[in-house]
């Protein structure tokens, strides 16, 4: 890929506000407008915008699939794993109560547990659809 | 005439559904069947969206002073409905991919007759 | 052990994505085999538990219905959960020597992943007490079934996939307008719920109209006449192990939404003052008539008994069209004896592709003899479709013809009798095809099938043939679950 400076330096500018932006959406969403399906599609946009970039194999040597895998897994085990500690706490499925001293501490954590599985599983599945799609037809 | 306008958006809904179940019978190109697929699927989150609208209601996020909400559920549900449906694009996309890479098009009519030809 | 029907959800869930990171070789069947089995046990203590104690209300997240999602388990659910998963158990060990031949090596772990999640949707339809949380395992389950159909050896696999992804995702869609019109009148998900509200409100068109949508949007999913057209395509096409597992419980995953929706969420009556119930009986009728003559016409064995199920679930539909006791009862024995006898059929089918790599009629000729049990499995199962005293199949057929004689419904009677007749032609068909035909030399020695495609097969026969003269288990079963549905005419 031919190197384009302004692009680059744009990019470079861009991509930790997005970041940013990301995480913030992730851990203010049991406060405000947010949570983990929207945080983990910024999250996977700025490693998508990272790839048109600076290209793919660039893209690949930050994370590579088989580890997007892993987390696109990890993800959704965090959140049925969030379900059976309250279960073995006493609880119900996904009784967020039992986890905290208080009902409010214990719906604060687990809400923040769930979203952060289900935002690192949105943006894996995310970068994973990038990759088979964009690495389609390439030897 | 209130009939029509009263309720402006169930007929955005109905016109977005017919078009997007329009495209999915009449098109033969299966990449313009997955975006009449997604307009059919777009036409019932505005349903919901629509639906869940109370008259001066505000969003549904706590806020002092603020007596009236919207309904959130709906966008709940629909929150849960746009994964869906982009699971469901997603997993088209790469199977019209596959279909092109073993067929080399993905028009239906010569999908077929390659298909008789075998 | 309060927490069976929420373990039956989970524990596949939680392992899909385990299966998915395994290395590759055996671990992932082994740990699918484990979690399948265990599924199944809980699914039989989860029947037992509430044939003799009742109800179970299972309240997600701790939150009380209507608010929350709530499992509720009554015997209609706990005994389609239980075909599902022992179907599923019993696929397992079927699966090994048949995926390893027809996946490559490098998609199995994710081809168990996907047969789990397919497994926990299907399972989480039948335990969800929510009308929306229905759509979302109807997309899990389908989503997953798309995928795994697209894995099958030809390239007309992946047309039709996406054929299938077209049809089920507007039957999806359908359903969800359903459920948003429900939901814009009653103001609740909850099935209970909406059950009591909406004596109230049924004189609204809204209502009407959304329990339209919502049964032609289930409709699609059970491949109902004249809805069924993808079905033929992706029995066909998916490999052997996803034809066994889809033809023994999708379709019957969403019978039984069909009739919860029916009889349970929609006031009794309601059904009765549309036309649903003709139209149920006229596409049953037809649906038995014209895909049995379609399915003798067939030259492919896989696809002669996809139509073939189609015409079953005409049967069904029929059993459902009646809106009896017995007519239900009759709709929910052929559902499970159904699973057992095209399980058995479609499992010999994938030993013989999995012999000679192919199941269409020219090639088949003479090979029962070389793979005598496999064609012994064969002939038993579809003497089982043809409804012969002695096996499943005549247990429902007999229920079937009691409900169309009760309401002196001679035309169903005759219908069914007939259809009937058209199983002995197609299935005799393939039988000839088998054993009678001389052997086409093809220089190659065929072997009979190994024991571990063979043991499956032969306990779901067996089942074919306990379930034709025991049908405590079954009978009882389904009528204590038509009482619950409480199907209204006598």
């Amino acid at each position: 890929m031919k190197p384009n400076l302004i692009l680059h330096v744009v990019a470079k500018f861009l991509i930790p506000l997005i970041i940013i932006f990301a995480l913030y959406v992730q851990f203010h969403g049991d406060f405000g407008p947010g949570g983990g399906f929207q945080a983990g599609v910024i999250f996977s946009a700025a490693l998508i915008l990272y790839a048109l970039v600076f290209g793919l194999d660039a893209a690949e040597k930050i994370i590579p699939s088989h580890i997007l895998r892993i987390l696109a897994s990890l993800g959704l085990v965090i959140y049925a794993g969030v379900g059976v500690v309250t279960l073995l706490l006493g609880g119900n499925y996904l009784d967020y109560t039992v986890l905290g001293s208080t009902q409010i501490a214990g719906q604060h954590l687990g809400i923040l547990l769930v979203e952060l599985g289900v935002g690192i599983t949105v943006a894996a599945v995310m970068l994973i659809i990038f990759f088979s799609f964009a690495g389609r037809g390439r030897v | 005439m209130d009939f029509f306008i009263g309720q402006y958006n169930y007929w955005v809904v109905i016109f977005l559904m017919m078009v997007g179940l329009y495209t999915v019978i009449s098109r033969g190109n299966l990449i313009k069947k997955i975006i009449g697929l997604s307009i059919f699927q777009v036409s019932v989150f505005f349903l919901y969206i629509s639906m869940g609208t109370v008259e001066g209601g505000a969003a549904p996020i706590i806020t002092e002073g603020v007596k009236l909400y919207s309904n959130p559920l709906p966008h709940v549900l629909i929150l849960t409905a746009i994964v869906v449906g982009v699971a469901t694009t997603a997993l088209a996309l790469a199977l019209v991919i596959r279909i092109k890479e073993s067929y080399g098009t993905i028009e239906e009519d010569e999908i077929h007759k390659l298909d008789h030809s075998l | 052990m309060d927490h069976i029907s929420l373990l039956l959800v989970v524990i596949p869930l939680i392992t899909a994505p385990i299966v998915a990171v395994l290395p590759r070789g055996r671990l992932p069947w082994a740990v699918t085999l484990v979690v399948t089995t265990l599924c199944a046990l809980l699914a039989g203590m989860q029947l037992w538990t509430v044939l003799h104690e009742g109800v179970i209300s299972y309240e997600l997240g701790g939150w009380a219905p209507p608010w929350g999602i709530e499992y509720r388990i009554d015997a209609v659910n706990a005994f389609v959960a239980l075909i599902v998963a022992s179907i599923a158990a019993i696929t397992l060990p079927y699966a090994l020597l048949s995926v390893e031949q027809e996946i490559p090596e490098e998609k199995i772990p994710l081809f168990y992943s996907a047969l789990l999640l397919c497994l926990t949707g299907l399972l989480g339809i039948t335990q969800t007490g929510d009308i929306f949380n229905v759509f979302v395992f109807l997309e899990i389950s389908s989503l997953s079934s798309y995928a795994l159909i697209s894995l099958g050896k030809e390239r007309q696999a992946l047309t039709s996939a996406f054929q299938y992804l077209i049809m089920g995702t507007i039957g999806a869609t359908f359903y969800l307008i359903g459920v948003g019109l429900i939901y814009s009148q009653t103001g609740s998900l909850n099935m209970q719920d909406i059950a009591t509200i909406l004596p109230g409100v049924v004189h609204l068109k809204t209502v009407d109209t959304g329990f339209a949508f919502i049964m032609i949007g289930i409709a699609i999913k059970l491949a109902m006449f004249p809805l069924h057209l993808w079905l033929p395509n992706a029995y066909t096409y998916a490999p052997s192990v996803v034809t066994v597992f889809l033809a023994a419980t999708a379709t019957k995953v969403a019978l039984y939404v069909m009739l919860r929706i029916l009889f349970i969420v929609f006031p009794h009556g309601f059904a009765l003052a549309t036309p649903v119930e003709e139209l149920f009986i006229v596409a049953g009728i037809a649906s038995i008539i014209i895909a049995s003559i379609y399915a003798i016409y067939q030259e492919d064995v896989k696809r002669l008994l996809a139509y073939s199920s189609v015409a079953q679930i005409g049967y069904m539909v029929l059993g459902i069209g009646f809106a009896s006791a017995t007519g239900v009862t009759a709709a929910l024995v052929h559902m499970f004896n159904h699973a057992l006898m095209k399980g058995a059929l479609f499992m010999a089918v994938g030993a013989i592709i999995y012999r000679i790599g192919a199941c269409r009629m020219d090639q088949i000729h003479g090979l029962g003899r070389a793979m005598p049990w496999t064609f012994g499995a064969i002939v038993i199962a579809a003497l089982s479709l043809i409804g012969v005293p002695g096996t499943a199949g005549f247990i429902s057929k007999w229920y079937l013809v009691s409900a169309a004689l009760e309401q002196s419904a001679w035309i169903s009677v005759a219908v069914i009798l007939f259809g009937s007749l058209l199983a002995v032609v197609y299935m005799g068909k393939l039988i000839e095809a088998l054993y009678f035909k001389p052997i086409t030399e093809t220089g190659k020695e065929v072997t009979e099938a190994p024991l571990l495609l063979l043991a499956p097969m032969w306990t779901l026969v067996l089942a074919n043939i306990y379930f034709g003269l025991d049908t405590n288990l079954t009978v009882g079963v389904a009528e204590t679950a038509a009482a619950t549905l409480g199907v209204m005419k006598p």
